[in-house]
């Protein structure tokens, strides 16, 4: 039995399903996140949690305790908001104590609470100030510091970061992560930024049109994609999903036919059947420019000059585009015809909509 | 150059309401000081301050300054704690509530004296008012309110007016008031009256000042209400400093004492204003 259990949840607005099922089990002091396009349901979900939103079918359990019907303000959880939401006309240390005030209790009980928790957010010196003479970050950290001082079984988080300039923004991340590995409570994360999902989370929710398209960790997520959704939404530049012509399958090894090219490797087993039209899906960093024995030809359309790195765009002769990611410093020129070759143990092949064959989960022994 | 070109533009509307004010007051100020009753016309002597004592000494002018302040005080009162519960009842959404809110502001669009009138006559009358009608089918004696409380039913008029001009004010306030926060709140373990006390009440302190001037500036020169309805009367019980002033000169037909007591009702305006911005006005700055 994990700590949070959310079984068949489901939201309906007057004529529109937000969450469609969506069954969740999330251990105590786990740090996950739920990430997916807008309109996905993720922060509808977290309402739902939060008890902000009621649901309108299945249950959430929160440590043996069903609270799927209970007011938010009982469920003891704790929410940061996108806005952050502070009481602006009472001080810094007005917002901090308020939940505890509001509990009725002891006044040096509160003191000793909020001076613990001022300290560890640096937040002791602005105690006295109002939340419009804050910057954005000083704001961000009281926000979570009114959290923290209920010590809530859960925290929630909405977008907590997305309000605040780049630079900023990375250090908060550090500061959230840091703050995760000290109080090792549960933890959950909405964001529809890539970037803070994979450093972030323990495990990842990739939703989807008010479904979960996959649980997992970061690495897990970006190594073998169950969905062609989950393929394109994690990675940047995203994964390369090419059509291919044919799939044929002898013996031992397989063919993936592409444009009189042929990707062949071995295999030793295949899960499912595989579908003539399949799609291959490989990563930027695992094609490689190579002077012969490249795979397919194409042509260079641009290349994007990261510093470290650099995307060159290639157009295949039957029109797809693709991004392979090389050095910095290459010689190669736009409009040049180009060799690329693929990394066979990186292949993963999808039909329409799902994974039907990787080299790295077959190894693995596991779907 | 430019300057003196912009005081110029800008000059004759400054003058304009420079005079609009100047002429009106110097005259007050002048007749405040001579002997002017229109029934002895041409005997306009320089009498000082002899006007200013008569209407001090006038046995209604205590009374009147008294009901000035009671009848600025409860309507504000009533206004501003009824304004603020009926917004915040309103605030969330329910089936009809843009008609309710239309029937609350409705109020604000009647002239004052059509307000005294239907009060007066179709809900105080003792024989045929809806008060009236309440109290018989219940079997109690009909109060005759006009001659019984006079002045507790001009403030009932009075606040029945302005009531939708503080509930107009709050709607609007409420609306901008952020969700994110009371949800917080909610998570912080509010409940509906916390939220309405430490968050809701807070918020609408700005608009609360800004009703509060605006109503008193309104409120001491009250005057319709009470000479459709009570004449001031019985005695002075109603009799504010509006209707003392105009007592003094159009039925005594003596402009000096008016004037004497005009210029006295601007000094209570000043008094009364000072007191109450700087009682509300720090909210202003929040």
């Amino acid at each position: 039995m994990a700590y949070l259990n959310i079984t068949e949840l489901q939201k309906h607005y007057d004529n529109y399903h937000a969450l469609r099922g969506i069954n969740l089990a999330i251990e105590e002091g786990e740090f996950i996140v739920f990430v997916g396009p807008s309109g996905c349901g993720k922060s509808t979900l977290l309402r739902t949690i939060a008890g902000l939103e009621s649901s309108t079918g299945g249950t959430i359990e929160l440590d043996g305790r069903d609270i799927t019907e209970l007011s938010s303000s009982k469920r003891d959880l704790a929410m940061v908001f996108q806005s952050y939401a502070l009481y602006p006309h009472m001080t810094v240390a007005d917002n901090l104590s308020f939940a505890l005030r509001l509990a009725k209790e002891e006044q040096s009980v509160i003191d000793e609470k909020v001076k613990s928790v001022s300290a560890s957010l640096q937040l002791d010196k602005l105690l006295e100030r109002k939340p419009k003479e804050l910057s954005g970050g000083q704001r961000q950290r009281v926000a979570i510091g009114r959290a923290i001082v209920r010590q809530p079984k859960v925290f929630l988080f909405d977008e907590p970061l997305s309000n605040l300039d780049a630079a900023l923004r990375v250090q908060m991340r550090l500061e959230l992560a840091r703050l995760h590995k000290k109080l090792g409570t549960t933890m959950i994360y909405v964001t529809h930024d890539q970037v803070e999902a994979m450093t972030l989370a323990d495990r990842v929710v990739i939703l989807n049109a008010g479904q979960i398209e996959q649980v997992g960790t970061p690495l897990e997520l970006y190594r073998s994609p169950n969905s062609r959704f989950v393929a394109e939404f994690i990675g940047t530049p995203k994964m390369n999903l090419i059509e291919l012509d044919n799939v044929v399958r002898e013996a031992d090894t397989l063919h993936l036919k592409l444009l009189n090219a042929s990707i062949d490797f071995p295999v030793a087993r295949t899960h499912g059947p595989l579908p003539d039209n399949a799609i291959m899906g490989i990563r930027p960093e695992h094609m490689h420019i190579v002077e012969s024995d490249g795979d397919v030809m194409g042509k260079v359309e641009l290349i994007e000059h990261l510093g470290s790195e650099a995307y060159t765009h290639i157009r295949l002769a039957n029109d797809q585009t693709i991004i392979v990611k090389t050095s910095a410093r290459t010689n190669i020129k736009d409009g040049e015809e180009v060799q690329i070759r693929v990394d066979r143990e990186e292949i993963i092949l999808f039909n329409e909509n799902d994974r039907v064959f990787s080299v790295v989960a077959e190894e693995a022994g596991h779907e | 150059m430019k300057r003196s070109i912009t005081r110029l533009l800008m000059a004759p509307s400054v003058i304009l309401l420079l005079v609009w004010m100047i002429v009106p007051l110097s005259m007050t100020i002048y007749f405040s000081t001579i002997n002017y009753n229109l029934l002895y016309p041409g005997r306009n002597n320089f009498v000082g301050w002899m006007n200013f004592e008569f209407f001090v000494t006038d046995p209604g002018f205590w009374i009147a300054v008294s009901n000035t302040l009671i009848l600025l005080g409860s309507v504000l009162v009533i206004t501003v704690v009824l304004g603020v519960a009926l917004s915040a009842l309103i605030d969330k959404p329910f089936f009809g509530r843009n008609i309710v809110r239309v029937l609350l502001i409705s109020p604000f669009f009647i002239m004052p004296t059509v307000n005294a009138l239907i009060w007066k006559n179709m809900m105080m009358n003792p024989v045929y008012g809806i008060f009236a009608w309440i109290s018989n089918s219940l079997g109690l004696e009909p109060i005759d309110w006009l001659s019984n409380y006079p002045l507790m039913s001009i403030i009932i008029m009075v606040s029945w007016q302005w009531l939708p001009f503080a509930i107009l004010v709050f709607v609007t306030a409420l609306q901008s008031q952020d969700t994110e926060q009371k949800e917080a709140a909610q998570m912080d373990g509010a409940n509906g009256w916390h939220i309405f006390r430490y968050l809701t009440v807070p918020h609408l302190a700005r608009p609360i000042a800004v009703v509060v001037m605006i109503e008193t500036i309104f409120l001491l020169a009250v005057f319709a209400e009470i000479y459709v309805s009570t004449g001031g009367g019985p005695g002075y019980d109603s009799t504010n400093l509006a209707y003392l002033i105009y007592n003094q000169a159009l039925l005594q037909y003596d402009v000096g004492v008016a004037s004497a007591g005009g210029l006295f009702a601007v000094l209570l305006a000043n008094i009364v204003a000072f007191f109450l911005i700087r009682a509300v006005g720090k909210n202003l700055t929040v």
